[in-house]
């Protein structure tokens, strides 16, 4: 096979259980954002955009969705005669093989697939955040400072240092010191999980976690340190832009809110770095003359007879007339009936909220701490219903997390 | 209809539209916010199953094949059959004058020669409706008729009228006994929608009988002087339809997509509408935003007032600028301050702050593609 000079490796396996009904059919990857695109179209376009043409997918939690929607890479034009994209799911071998323990050991089980393009780099990267950015700069940066493993950097605020890899730095930008999740930090650099590796190296690195017993196979917590103590050239690639993990409904909510404001950080209309997707055939969105639609992203095949504000809406929303959608996203073909509220609220997709049901807060009693309110995929809200603030309805209609009262719906 | 080869006709009547078809065939007219013409017919033969679609195309291709490119949004990148573009070959004659559409059916005889099916569905792009062909293949096969002719009969209705319609006569028992092509505005009657379902040999037996005999023009020449010498049935269609020959067809097709039974039976009733994919993120409504009775298309960024119109794919409507009763073609700039009403902006044209521009209801302004005003 042609050799190439890098391949990229995204990790699309997680689950995140902290999404709780959003992710109870589908992996954190294919979760809805933004209008039209789902997660892992971040990474993927990305990559396109950054000219890497072979680009593994690693999938193992729940992947029906995520690989019916990659399909054979089309939207992202990878679908290439030498490379493209390759679903990659965990697989059984002459000894019974096994899942996926870690993120290290989802690389190294297929080792083979980067093994056939004999490339120079490795690109490894999260199939779940939400950035963009040029891998090919930082692929540069690597280079240049003929290094064996590059982790790119984003300054995040000190609340959350803890949540993250912290990396401290010379100067130059070599990382001295590196922190898994530290509780005090001296630093706010944190690893975004974008990795690009010279691949010899990874792969020794990689057998020998392998071995050890005691290791989690974990790029963050085994195989970087292990590489660290080892005192390998690892360098910090600071990235300056929008990069955010979504890793709970709150931050899912915010993510989206975040493309509302006059001038968002992440720029969607910019042509030169387009954010490809899978896109439904509809026809443009239609407002009526009933209809409000103020500070929102509005996608294809909607139908607004109600009043939209500071939400999101997916393709082929309904709001029927009376409605009203405050502070809210509602995934594709999902319907608000008439005369229904819905404020702070995550709607999925294909669900149906009847006519004059209350959904989440009235931000005037709960103030701007309320919790957000989720109706689950394919959830229907019988007409008149009150889903309270931060309750959860799942597919079965059971409430979770309610103030009070089960069973509803 | 696997057995089935859709030809697309291209030669169509573009006197009355030259503003938008300078640079374009009438096929590639954008239409409804993101399409063009042309993915209505072909989405409709991809819905009924046909599987080699030919478009004869008269000149001016490249805006055509940028947006066919390999028939892959209509599923037409096949190995076997797919899309194939059938460009004229008498453009390479320096001295030659168009003689009419069967010259270029002649020219590329050896295409349908070659091609494996047995039956011919030829259609125009300018008549824009939401059809499965599986119902008329039907009956032209079990009424043995040599030619079926599909049309639409209208009744009078206000302010709809047709330019240039194919008007046929339908007796009782289904069989078409008068066609002619009229000239002026007709508000009502059976109109055809330019469709015709053949058998492939009864295609090439028309194209050289006419040609042998220095006609050149299908629908008038090979098939209104054969009337009586073929058995030529009517098959009815009774969704909506619409013909664009003119200016103000197009305005008046583009306004009916306001009305949601019109959009329903346009884009969903047998089948999606196909088009070119161009990854735009949502329509973006910024805070002064307002919207009403209006089609929107993605990639738009609003921060005005936008009434009774249509906004394709990119167009960014400035703060108080308003726009009512008008289509705003692909990546539009309206700006600042300005009003437009009864316009049509063609794609990337550019209203600079503060202007104001009419036309009139039955007389819209046009502004030609990549204009400056």
């Amino acid at each position: 096979m042609r050799a190439k000079e890098w391949v990229a490796m995204i990790l699309a396996g997680g689950q995140g259980s902290r999404l709780g009904v959003l992710t109870d059919t589908l992996a954190k990857p294919a979760v809805p954002f933004g209008g039209k695109y789902r997660l892992i179209d971040f990474s993927l376009s990305n990559c396109s955009n950054s000219g890497i043409d072979t680009v593994g997918v690693l999938t193992q939690y729940r992947p029906l969705e995520l690989h019916s929607y990659i399909g054979i890479g089309i939207p992202w034009d990878l679908d290439r005669n030498a490379g493209g994209v390759f679903i990659l799911p965990p697989f059984g071998k002459t000894n019974g093989g096994e899942w996926y323990t870690g993120t290290a050991n989802a690389i190294y089980q297929n080792a083979g697939f980067i093994d056939q393009y004999s490339p120079q780099y490795v690109l490894v990267l999260s199939g779940d955040h939400i950035y963009k950015m040029d891998y090919s700069l930082m692929l540069k940066f690597h280079k240049e400072a003929g290094a064996d493993a590059t982790i790119a950097a984003n300054e995040v605020s000190w609340k959350e240092t803890s949540r993250f890899g912290i990396m401290n730095t010379d100067p130059d930008g070599c990382i001295v010191e590196f922190e898994e999740k530290p509780r005090e930090p001296k630093n706010n650099l944190a690893s975004m999980g974008v990795y690009i590796f010279t691949w010899d190296v990874l792969k020794t690195y990689l057998q020998q976690d392998n071995q050890n017993r005691k290791s989690a196979h974990d790029f963050g917590k085994n195989v970087i340190p292990a590489m660290f103590k080892n005192g390998l050239k690892m360098m910090a690639y600071g990235f300056n832009g929008y990069w955010k993990d979504v890793g709970t409904i709150e931050s899912l909510w915010e993510a989206n809110m975040d493309l509302l404001s006059d001038a968002p950080e992440l720029d969607l209309y910019d042509a030169d770095w387009r954010i490809f997707s899978v896109n439904p055939t509809s026809p443009p969105h239609f407002v009526a003359p009933s209809g409000k639609v103020k500070r929102s992203l509005v996608s294809v095949g909607c139908l607004i007879f109600g009043e939209v504000e500071n939400s999101v809406l997916f393709a082929g929303v309904e709001i029927e007339p009376g409605a009203s959608v405050h502070d809210s996203v509602v995934m594709s073909g999902a319907k608000i009936g008439a005369g229904a509220y819905v404020e702070k609220a995550i709607i999925g997709p294909k669900a149906v909220i009847e006519e004059n049901c209350q959904i989440g807060a009235v931000t005037a009693q709960h103030g701007s701490d309320a919790k957000i309110s989720v109706v689950g995929q394919q959830v229907t809200i019988p007409a008149n219903t009150i889903v309270p603030v931060g309750a959860i309805v799942d597919q079965l209609g059971v409430l979770l997390q309610a103030s009070k009262g089960r069973e509803k719906g | 209809m696997k057995n089935v080869l859709g030809i697309i006709n291209l030669h169509e009547n573009e006197e009355l539209l030259k503003e938008m078809t300078r640079q374009r065939p009438l096929g590639a007219v954008p239409f409804g916010g993101r399409f063009r013409l042309i993915d209505f017919i072909l989405s409709n033969m991809v819905n009924s199953g046909i599987n080699a679609v030919g478009i004869v195309a008269k000149q001016q291709y490249r805006t055509l094949m940028d947006h066919l490119r390999s028939g892959k949004e209509w599923d037409l990148d096949r190995k076997r059959d797919g899309l194939f573009l059938l460009p004229s070959e008498h453009v390479h004659y320096s001295n030659s004058i168009y003689k009419g559409d069967l010259e270029h059916f002649h020219n590329q005889i050896d295409f349908f020669k070659k091609c494996s099916q047995d039956y011919v569905l030829i259609a125009c792009s300018h008549i824009i409706y939401n059809l499965n062909f599986k119902e008329a293949y039907q009956s032209h096969l079990e009424s043995r008729a040599d030619i079926t002719i599909l049309y639409k009969e209208e009744q009078p209705r206000p302010g709809k009228s047709f330019s240039l319609a194919t008007l046929v006569s339908v007796g009782d028992d289904g069989w078409v006994t008068d066609m002619e092509v009229k000239l002026g505005r007709i508000t009502k009657g059976k109109i055809g929608l330019e469709a015709y379902i053949m058998s492939k040999e009864l295609l090439l037996q028309i194209i050289e009988d006419c040609v042998a005999r220095g006609e050149f023009d299908l629908t008038k020449e090979g098939i209104i002087k054969n009337i009586h010498r073929y058995k030529i049935r009517g098959f009815p269609f009774r969704g909506y339809m619409a013909t664009i020959n003119s200016i103000y067809d197009y305005y008046r097709a583009s306004m009916e997509l306001l009305n949601r039974d019109v959009r329903q039976e346009l884009f969903n009733e047998s089948g999606p509408i196909y088009t070119k994919v161009k990854d735009e993120a949502p329509a973006n409504y910024r805070e002064y935003a307002a919207v009403s009775n209006s089609l929107v298309a993605n990639g738009c960024i609003i921060e005005g007032r936008v009434e009774n119109s249509l906004l394709f794919r990119s167009v960014r409507v400035h703060k108080g600028a308003h726009i009512k009763n008008s289509i705003i073609m692909q990546k539009g700039e309206i700006g600042v301050n300005a009003a437009l009403e009864n316009v049509i902006c063609d794609k990337d044209v550019t209203i600079t702050d503060g202007k104001r521009l009419s036309g009139a209801r039955n007389y819209v302004m046009v502004i030609e593609k990549g204009m400056v005003v």
